[in-house]
């Protein structure tokens, strides 16, 4: 039993991630250094922001659970071969729809606030989709379309808030109706109000069912060898198009289900958007480190919800600028990407284990 | 309303606009050519755009050439921050895309870090006082129309189009740019015909980040006079569109990069004629974007990327 743990941690699997997380740390803390900062002191004050009070806990919770979806949106296409960089654009999609189900319509509840989360994943399934049937049909490469995809959505929800949600002269849209809220009051209250919403239980759900989905049924393998190779799924009588554009919707069914949660859950409203709100961003970030699995993916959500959550602690203890992080984080997929490097440093490790057995 | 004026207005802002696109784009092309994907060149222009306003702000009371130092401080940290994607990618074999992304994260986080650190916590660099001016060029710009439209314009831009004259010649009548075309094509028979392969590469994702960081060095160094995390805003990804739209060869990608520096330009022209009364603003930020969707689904081929584009190459492999 106990060298069947050992094993689990010490498989290149574990080990790697392991070791780039705190590769990335070093990074961060050498560039904290170079700007004067003191870097045990700031990673101790993100520490604090984050497990310190009951609040910070439940926000950090709040954090992850959009990472989860886009995670799980980024690596669902990377498990068919495609790079789905439009997670942003998919929950951007997901928040509008969602936001325009929960203000326009009145239902009670055990309807309404399903109908906006299914609403809001079918938006952000078919923004993906759009992406999936480029590549299939006139073989565009997804990685460009999805890029451009999230600067459109960014923009035509911007469009559609000015234009039906937002009231003339303000930021934010009238709020949804109290029948779309997913907030979970006693739970908030628990957490010193820290915005605890269903969504948290949905990504987990979502997670088992991207195991499920891939593993456990026909069209999980189709797209998983589609995925591995292409050409052998398509001599094997596979449709190759059809494996894509169905990555790619679902892929935008979970991260249109994390912007409906947003949504629902956290704000109650939508705002005018001057920027992309990140979280499809992270989401490869998330995926990338989760090695496309699920469990990876709420592992890797949970590190990166951790950081940026903590990040804002980071600035107030220690003064270091919030950016500081995105260089933790790039430098963490660096490490991962480039495997090599990591070995290099963690050689010695294993060459001590081959002596013990 | 003037219609030769606002005619030569437009291509006067098109050229300023389409810029910084031709030379990222241009350097995008160095490391396609080479078999090397730069999804990066985001992350390199917003380095470029860093370095650039930075150190003009520093040199601006000490000489009057303080942008073009900028512009070669630009071009050699571009080089410098394209180190960790040729090292990962190449030396060790990462998938190109993700070691590119990472880069974007890098650049991005990097340069805003670092921008608080030298500013006492600002977001954005003051207001430089000293930038790129336009050039009148003497009797060619004395010429009705033509004359605002192309002679008048920031000497990055004129220097941009002697870039494109420049690589054309290099990829197409130097042995370096055969080399460089080889090794993106078939790095296995470049390699037996005595081509340094990764040497190659390493070439040419370093050029590809100097370049790319002179496009983003041009935005803070004329149009912005500052930088900011959305001084870049996207450009370098538009820049990998036209380089993908001009089918990677220097004039064509010339003419995708005008023709994405048009969407802009006719921004500005639409809320310069008060047209936003008609349309709503948000579908003229969109135009850029959407543009680029359709353009790529409509018009480009589907095998005239290089060959070996993405792959990393292993000297033991056949």
């Amino acid at each position: 039993m106990n060298s069947k743990i050992r094993n689990i941690f010490l498989a290149d699997s574990t080990l790697v991630p392991l070791a780039a997380i705190l590769l990335g740390l070093i990074t961060g803390a050498i560039f904290m250094l170079a700007g004067g900062f003191d870097p045990i002191k700031a990673y101790g004050s993100l520490l604090d922001k984050v497990f310190g009070t009951s609040y910070g806990f439940g926000e950090t919770i709040r954090q992850i659970t959009p990472l989860i979806f886009t995670g799980l949106s980024v690596a669902f296409a990377f498990r068919t071969g495609l790079f789905n960089i439009g997670a942003e654009g998919q929950f951007i999609m997901g928040m509008l729809a969602s936001a325009y189900v929960g203000i326009s319509f009145d239902l009670p509840f055990i309807i309404h606030a399903p109908l906006a989360i299914i609403i809001g994943a079918l938006a952000g399934g078919l923004w993906g989709a759009i992406a999936g049937y480029l590549k299939a049909a006139r073989g565009v490469n997804e990685v460009i379309t999805t890029i451009m995809l999230n600067w459109t959505a960014l923009y035509f929800a911007n469009f559609i808030l000015n234009a039906f949600l937002v009231p003339q002269g303000k930021q934010n849209s009238e709020p949804v109706k109290e029948s779309a809220i997913i907030t979970i009051g006693w739970l908030s209250d628990m957490f010193d109000n820290a915005r605890l919403h269903w969504g948290t239980l949905l990504a987990l759900i979502a997670a088992v069912v991207f195991y499920i989905l891939l593993w456990k049924t026909k069209t999980g393998f189709e797209l998983r060898a589609v995925g591995l190779n292409p050409h052998a799924s398509e001599y094997a009588g596979m449709n190759v198009n059809k494996n894509v554009m169905n990555a790619m919707f679902i892929g935008g069914l979970f991260a249109g289900i994390g912007g409906a949660c947003e949504t629902l859950g956290v704000f109650h409203y939508m705002s005018i958007m001057s920027a992309m709100p990140g979280y499809g961003m992270d989401g490869i970030a998330v995926a990338l480190i989760g090695g496309n699995t699920p469990i990876g993916v709420v592992l890797g959500a949970i590190l990166f919800g951790i950081l940026s959550f903590g990040a804002s602690g980071m600035k107030f203890g220690a003064g270091v600028p919030v950016e500081l992080i995105r260089v933790v984080i790039a430098s963490v997929i660096f490490f991962v990407a480039a495997h090599g490097i990591v070995r290099y440093f963690i050689k010695p490790l294993l060459a001590r284990q081959k002596e013990e057995s | 309303m003037d219609w030769v004026v606002t005619g030569s207005n437009l291509i006067h802002d098109t050229i300023v606009f389409s810029t910084a696109l031709i030379f990222a784009a241009l350097g995008g092309m160095y490391s396609e050519r080479s078999g090397v994907t730069n999804i990066a060149l985001e992350g390199m222009m917003i380095i470029g755009a860093f370095s650039g306003a930075v150190v003009t702000f520093f040199m601006q009371d000490v000489t009057p050439m303080a942008p073009w130092i900028g512009l070669i401080a630009a071009i050699i940290l571009g080089a410098v921050i394209s180190l960790p994607h040729a090292v990962a990618s190449i030396t060790f074999k990462a998938d190109q895309v993700v070691s590119g992304t990472a880069l974007n994260f890098l650049a991005a986080g990097l340069a805003v870090y670092l921008t608080k650190v030298i500013f006492n916590g600002a977001g954005q660099t003051t207001t430089l006082t000293s930038v790129f001016g336009k050039w009148h060029i003497p009797v060619l710009g004395d010429i009705p129309f033509f004359g605002h439209a192309i002679f008048e314009a920031y000497p990055t831009s004129y220097l941009a189009f002697i870039a494109v004259a420049v690589s054309w010649y290099v990829l197409f009548r130097t042995p370096f740019g055969l080399r460089l075309r080889a090794v993106g094509e078939h790095p296995r028979a470049a390699d037996t015909v005595g081509i340094n392969v990764k040497r190659m590469r390493y070439t040419a994702v370093m050029i590809s980040g100097a370049l790319a960081a002179m496009g983003g060095a041009t935005i803070a160094l004329t149009t912005t006079s500052n930088f900011s995390h959305n001084t870049v805003s996207g450009q370098g990804f538009i820049a990998l569109a036209a380089l993908i739209f001009g089918k990677w060869n220097p004039l064509g990608l010339t003419g995708a990069a005008l023709f994405f520096g048009i969407a802009q330009a006719v921004k500005t022209l639409v809320q310069i004629l008060g047209l936003t009364a008609y349309v709503p603003i948000e579908f003229i930020y969109m135009l850029p974007y959407v543009l680029t969707v359709l353009v790529l689904a409509g018009f480009v081929g589907k095998s005239s990327a290089p060959a070996a584009l993405g792959k990393a190459y292993d000297t033991g492999s056949r």
